[in-house]
């Protein structure tokens, strides 16, 4: 066999130059799992306190009912099922970075899809409450399962709101599984590591004891393909199924074709301008720079600016057709969506989602950590903005004129939308800081592994500007 | 279908002396079980793995949850026929929102548990090979090979000759 001795200099990924073999991974993981500091404890505790306030609210909500919020006729959606659609949409990304960039064996996934995943799964979390809220009697949600009445009359199957129970429980469920079949090796891992012992035992009995064998890998890997691919379809579905909430009916500003492909792709948008929020602080506390690279956050980047040239064109789209169309209508409302009642609501979207983004196409832009970082938080209000202009303004400006009536945020919503981020961050923070943050063994999968041969035929070595080797993948998996 | 309960556990930092030391194993009719921090195709192709069956699970999920989908939106309207909405009893059309999203539910769940059955996940009582090593998770390859008592020796030899950093021998 022909083989030659290793350089002096390691071979890297050509993702990972700073990572330097495998050990380091684990022990960088480990490092996120160690004893807090001052700085978590005062942000996890502002988010318990947001939930705290959210529940009292939500309390309020319950005992004098749902005239505490400023729903009334004609606008019945407001806040509730913005926020519900906002949450939902933030969940896209995570599975997209996970599910879909897997398929397409992107290499750059492997170290950022474990939070964006986390974030998922958080997010739909977050969604789920709102529906739930919105109904205003809470212990009746069981009428939207698939269960009889004692009438024997069952849920309606061809209304689209079924369809979103279906949807959403679906998507919970699935990326839920997906996200804890993928943290099944990365929790043996930390099992493995663990010293305090109460730690070693939640670990052990999570990882279902795990080990790494041949007949675990063998099957893992199908496995986690088929989720994959089955998340995939299912990730463009959910997005599709809420916009079909509004699309399939009659409201001018909603009963639009464009809505399905127009509200994935605002999605993915703002996922990943949520993703970015998230990496960007982890990224600075923990010191994660071998990780989260220049390549990783000018591929989100081009994510962001691609989901948001599609954004904007479905804007510009909406407005094309609601003059095009001849509808009365619908021309009324587009109109009144950027001169009306709430034009700073409609401008903040076209701005924040559809102009400041287009920033991104300078490098220098997106290589700054800073701007990215404020950009993503510009994305995230306008993609609820975004919501928030296609439900409120489309209900208070339909028909007729004597309807024509305005909606007013009261204390209970506010506070339910705060307490939502409490929520959210809540979760995240505790994922955080008691399971694997980074995707141990699937960061491996595009390290060079060990060798003691270097075989030239397998590596395409390649000496960098600095001297070092760096192994290069082409697929990022193997050829 | 069961291995031998016995035998050497070889401890590799590096994933090419792993395989040598498989191979080598195999020619020698041991059976093996390894441990690897990350799937690699290198010790696939070593232990001559066949394809996973958890795709038949997949699939057979996917395919109960359309049929599954179909017939509950389907019994459900005829159960009590009322048309809502101007739409046909059995409306298809609405109705393939609920069959794909319970094809989706129904194919993922069967394949976690293809992948449980198969991987025998969690592992409850004795595990596959008696012994293990916390670094396997870390940045070594593992490399068991079921043995009976008289051949520990030919099997640790076959391992250091291979490059393993330590040979651990099971001496209950």
């Amino acid at each position: 066999m022909a083989t030659t001795d290793m350089p002096a200099t390691a071979i890297r990924s050509a993702f990972h130059p700073d990572v330097e073999s495998y050990e380091q991974v684990n022990r960088d993981a480990d490092r996120l799992l160690t004893k807090p500091g001052k700085g978590y404890l005062a942000l996890l505790g502002m988010a318990v306190s947001l939930v705290l306030l959210m529940v009292i609210a939500e309390l309020h909500n319950i005992w004098y009912g749902l005239g505490m919020s400023g729903l009334t006729n004609p606008v019945g959606w407001g806040v509730y099922i913005t926020t519900f659609v906002f949450w939902v949409g933030i969940g896209h990304a995570g599975t997209l970075i996970s599910a879909i960039l897997y398929l397409f064996r992107a290499p750059w996934r492997q170290s950022i899809y474990r939070f964006a995943e986390a974030m998922t799964v958080f997010a739909v979390l977050t969604a789920a409450l709102f529906p739930i809220i919105h109904i205003g009697r809470p212990w009746f949600f069981y009428w939207l399962l698939p269960l009889p009445s004692q009438r024997h009359l069952w849920p309606n199957f061809r209304s689209p709101l079924l369809w979103d129970v279906f949807a959403v429980t679906t998507y919970l469920t699935v990326s839920s599984v997906f996200f804890f079949i993928g943290l099944i090796p990365d929790i043996a891992a930390a099992r493995d590591t663990a010293t305090h012992p109460m730690r070693k035992k939640v670990y052990t009995i999570l990882s279902l004891g795990w080990r790494g064998t041949d007949r675990e890998w063998r099957h893992f890997t199908r496995a986690y393909l088929f989720l994959a691919a089955l998340a995939t379809p299912l990730v463009l579905s959910v997005h599709s199924v809420v916009s079909w909430d509004f699309a399939v009916s009659i409201v001018p500003g909603w009963h639009t074709t464009i809505f399905a492909p127009y509200f994935v792709a605002g999605a993915i948008l703002s996922g990943v301008a949520m993703v970015v929020t998230l990496m960007v602080p982890v990224h600075r506390i923990f010191r994660l720079g071998a990780y989260f690279t220049e390549t990783h956050y000018d591929r989100l980047a081009k994510l962001l600016l691609l989901t948001s040239l599609i954004v904007g064109y479905a804007y510009g789209m909406e407005y094309f057709m609601a003059y095009y169309s001849g509808e009365l209508f619908e021309r009324d409302v587009f109109w009144d969506r950027v001169t009306g009642q709430y034009w700073w609501a409609g401008w903040s979207m076209i701005t924040f989602n559809a102009i400041i983004p287009q920033l991104l196409w300078i490098p220098k832009v997106r290589r700054n950590l800073n701007a990215f970082f404020l950009i993503s938080i510009f994305v995230n209000i306008g993609m609820w903005w975004e919501r928030f202009v296609i439900i409120v303004p489309s209900l208070a400006h339909s028909y007729e004129p004597w309807k024509f009536m305005n909606y007013h945020l009261t204390w209970v919503e506010a506070s339910i939308l705060m307490g939502s981020f409490g929520w959210f961050f809540m979760w995240f923070l505790l994922f955080l800081r008691y399971l694997p943050g980074l995707s141990i063994a699937e960061i491996k999968e595009v390290l060079p592994p060990p060798m003691r041969r270097h075989d030239p035929a397998h590596h395409m070595a390649q000496t960098d500007a600095s001297g070092t080797q760096v192994e290069v993948y082409p697929t990022g998996y193997y050829a | 279908m069961s291995k031998l309960r016995t035998g050497v556990l070889g401890v590799f930092a590096h994933l090419d002396a792993a395989t040598d030391a498989i191979r080598r194993l195999k020619r020698e009719g041991f059976e093996i079980t390894t441990y690897a921090p990350t799937p690699r195709h290198e010790l696939e192709e070593a232990m001559e793995t066949p394809e996973s069956p958890v795709r038949i699970f997949t699939l057979t999920g996917a395919f109960t949850g359309t049929a599954a989908g179909t017939a509950l939106a389907t019994w459900t309207s005829i159960d009590w026929p009322l048309i809502v909405g101007g739409k046909e009893i059995v409306a298809l059309p609405a109705f393939s929102v609920i069959m794909f999203e319970l094809t989706i539910l129904i194919g993922a769940l069967s394949t976690v548990a293809g992948l449980f059955l198969l991987g025998r996940l969690p592992h409850i009582g004795p595990p596959e090979a008696p012994m293990y090593h916390p670094s396997f998770t870390g940045g070594n390859f593992g490399v068991f090979a079921h043995a009976p008592r008289d051949r520990y020796d030919d099997v640790q030899r076959i391992m250091t000759d291979a490059g393993s950093e330590e040979v651990l021998v099971d001496h209950r």
